[in-house]
């Protein structure tokens, strides 16, 4: 704001005039990222090195604290994870990347399945509550509440009931909803309400009825708070996906993935490594994705809680 | 407008006939299986694959379980009509008001097996006196109790003996903190052969390097994979032929793997991407050997076993008492041999000249 208003100081500030940020602070964001990035690598092998050099066995204070876990069958080497990439799944099979993309193919979809199922279900009990007081009294504690059963108990029932309702195939999304429909409601709740008194006065002053109200001052207003549920969501979802695909019995998955690698664990750990390699990544795009239509439809506005 | 309407209805109507009419002769069956794909199950997979399914009237659909997946609740709750289960966890369910029952004991024997270091002198349970016992928990420790208790110990008295619950992996035996470990033969008996060692050298042990307790021997082992399916179904009409269909399909199926162990992994590679090579040729082989021979046809339920089975439920309070007559039957299991014959007159049922191919142990199952 402050280098906006001296490059420009006699043209008044409007809101929607906001400079996007300046290259270099692009470059200089990517060069945190990669920085981060290269340092967590470097704990990584560190760690791994000093572990072996004392031969996994630390002396402190009289006692001898037990440093297997940085061996290279339970941490192996990021070498050795990127190795397990290219290395064919199966034998004489395609590489592991490849049966992966399909895997997350399919979780992605799922993902963005809960993802949008959530967001609609959230959005509406938020426009709900945000007209109507007794139903933001009665419903939102239970929303809450819904948030402190584990979704691991529940998600065999969801594939269940499902099930025995013929709608076996909309499990998962349901099971990854229920993660991500809770931010939503919040969010847009908070979005949809804290409107300046000032520009609802505005609205009554022209007799504006509840949907232009809501169309044109509470949902512009709300659309900051929305993307960042929608970005928390984004995350969630891929773990719902893969949480809801062990229940429901998926075999393409990530969460197939991750169970048959774990259970080969001991033989070949880079496996698993590489299967939660490519699930962050998975959620990351997702994120990513998310940001970027922030800032193609939020141009107005940044909130101030990011 | 209105001609358009109807020309989309008309679309619509078609596009959820079409499938029907081409499935017309063909009935929907689904099974659920007790864990994620694997060669435990191959004689499905390769009945599906073969089209031994469509062959006899049936659009099997094999639902794969999991983590999260108890077979037995899945048929109560009418998800599926037919299950793959270990007998003392239909036990209990049945207890428990299930209302399933048994129709056919496809694995004949048990792949339950106690294994211990060939150097350290444990050869039978007798041996274990004094010694650290791993056992897994949820009911599959019973077996391996018996045996103690036929064998002197009590598993219950510390003094005895030991009791270390496993995880579901090898490393504590592989690490030598426990004395001796739990296994399935076609399962975590293969992950000590398949260990590579730090410095990347295999093979680290072979089948010289261990003791193998056999239970089967010992008399004290429960009987495992069955196909059990929902009664309120199998009440309906029309049910027991579906049944038996689908038995005299899969036993083909199982037939067929018997004589074609490497093609029957694929199948199952196929349909799991993420299994190991090597591991499911091996887990095919192994599962070959509970299955034959079958000295009265394969899916046959012997008595003895199943009131053995009953015995060691009941004593470790599995089940409070004896389930009634019923919880199994053959009748379905004797059909399914007549219909399988008629499919194919060729087809073995029996097995009498069985004998186990030998399949190479490869480094981490790949």
């Amino acid at each position: 704001m402050v280098a906006n208003a001296q490059k420009s100081p006699s043209t008044p500030p409007l809101a929607r005039a906001e400079a996007p940020p300046a290259d270099t602070s692009a470059v200089r964001r990517v060069a945190g990222i990669v920085a981060l990035v290269i340092l967590a690598a470097l704990l990584w092998e560190g760690a791994k090195a000093f572990a072996s050099s004392v031969d996994y066995a630390l002396p402190i204070a009289g006692a001898t604290l037990d440093l297997t876990v940085f061996n290279d069958q339970q941490l192996p080497h990021l070498g050795a994870i990127a190795n397990a990439f290219v290395q064919p799944a199966q034998r004489n099979g395609p590489p592991l990347y490849s049966e992966l993309l399909s895997a997350s193919a399919f979780t992605l979809q799922m993902a963005i399945g809960g993802f949008l199922m959530g967001g609609i279900i959230g959005f509406a009990l938020a426009v709900i509550f945000a007209h109507s007081r007794f139903m933001q009294g009665g419903c939102l504690p239970y929303v809450v509440a819904s948030q402190t059963v584990p979704i691991l108990a529940i998600a065999p029932m969801i594939v269940i009931w499902l099930g025995r309702a013929g709608f076996q195939e909309l499990a998962i999304p349901v099971i990854a909803a229920y993660l991500t429909f809770f931010p939503v409601v919040i969010y847009s709740l908070r979005g949809l309400t804290a409107v300046p008194p000032t520009a609802l006065e505005l609205m009554n002053s022209y007799a504006a009825s509840k949907w232009e109200t809501l169309v044109k001052l509470r949902l512009p207003n709300a659309l900051p708070h929305i993307f960042t549920a929608l970005k928390l969501s984004a995350t969630a979802s891929v773990v719902g996906a893969i949480i809801g695909e062990l229940p429901s019995g998926i075999q393409q998955g990530l969460g197939i993935a991750i169970l048959n690698f774990a259970r080969s664990y001991t033989q070949s750990p880079e496996r698993l490594w590489a299967t939660i390699v490519m699930a962050g990544a998975v959620g990351i795009g997702f994120f990513v994705v998310i940001v970027i239509l922030e800032r193609l439809i939020v141009r107005w506005k940044r909130p101030e809680d990011g | 407008m209105r001609k358009l309407a109807v020309l989309l209805i008309i679309a619509l109507l078609a596009l959820t006939i079409a499938p029907l009419a081409g499935a017309q002769d063909l009935a929907p069956l689904r099974v659920q299986l007790q864990w994620v794909t694997q060669a435990q199950f191959a004689g499905y997979y390769a009945a599906q694959a073969l089209g031994y399914y469509e062959e006899a009237g049936l659009d099997l659909e094999i639902l794969p379980g999991g983590p999260d997946i108890g077979p037995q609740q899945v048929v109560s709750a009418g998800g599926a009509e037919l299950g793959i289960n270990w007998v003392p966890s239909h036990l209990a369910a049945a207890e428990g008001g299930s209302g399933n029952v048994i129709i056919s004991q496809i694995f004949q024997r048990s792949g339950l097996r106690q294994v211990t270091w060939g150097d350290s002198g444990i050869e039978s349970f007798e041996d274990m006196e004094g010694k650290i016992v791993g056992v897994w928990d949820f009911g599959n420790q019973f077996p391996v109790f018996a045996s103690l208790v036929k064998a002197g110990i009590d598993p219950y008295n510390p003094d005895d003996v030991t009791i270390f619950i496993q995880p579901f992996d090898m490393n504590a035996f592989l690490n030598r903190e426990i004395d001796t470990a739990s296994a399935m033969t076609y399962n975590e008996l293969a992950q000590v052969f398949e260990f590579v060692a730090e410095d990347g050298s295999f093979p680290v042990y072979t089948p010289e390097d261990v003791n193998i307790i056999d239970l089967n021997e010992f008399g004290t082992a429960t009987l495992e994979d069955m196909v059990f399916a929902n009664a309120e179904w199998l009440a309906q009409d029309g049910s027991e032929a579906l049944a038996t269909a689908f038995l005299a399909a899969s036993y083909r199926g199982w037939a067929y793997c018997r004589d074609n162990v490497q093609e029957c992994a694929d199948f199952v590679l196929a349909e799991g991407p993420t299994l190991g090579t090597g591991h499911q040729v091996w887990m095919m082989n192994e599962v070959n050997k509970l299955v034959w021979p079958s000295e009265n046809g394969i899916g046959i339920t012997d008595p003895d076993l199943f009131q053995q089975t009953v015995d060691i439920a009941v004593t470790y309070e599995i089940i409070s008492e004896a389930p009634a007559d019923g919880i199994w039957r053959n009748d379905l299991a004797e059909a399914a041999h007549v219909m399988a014959m008629e499919m194919d007159p060729e087809v073995d049922l029996f097995g009498a000249e069985f004998e186990a191919a030998e399949v190479e142990i490869t480094a981490r199952g790949e």
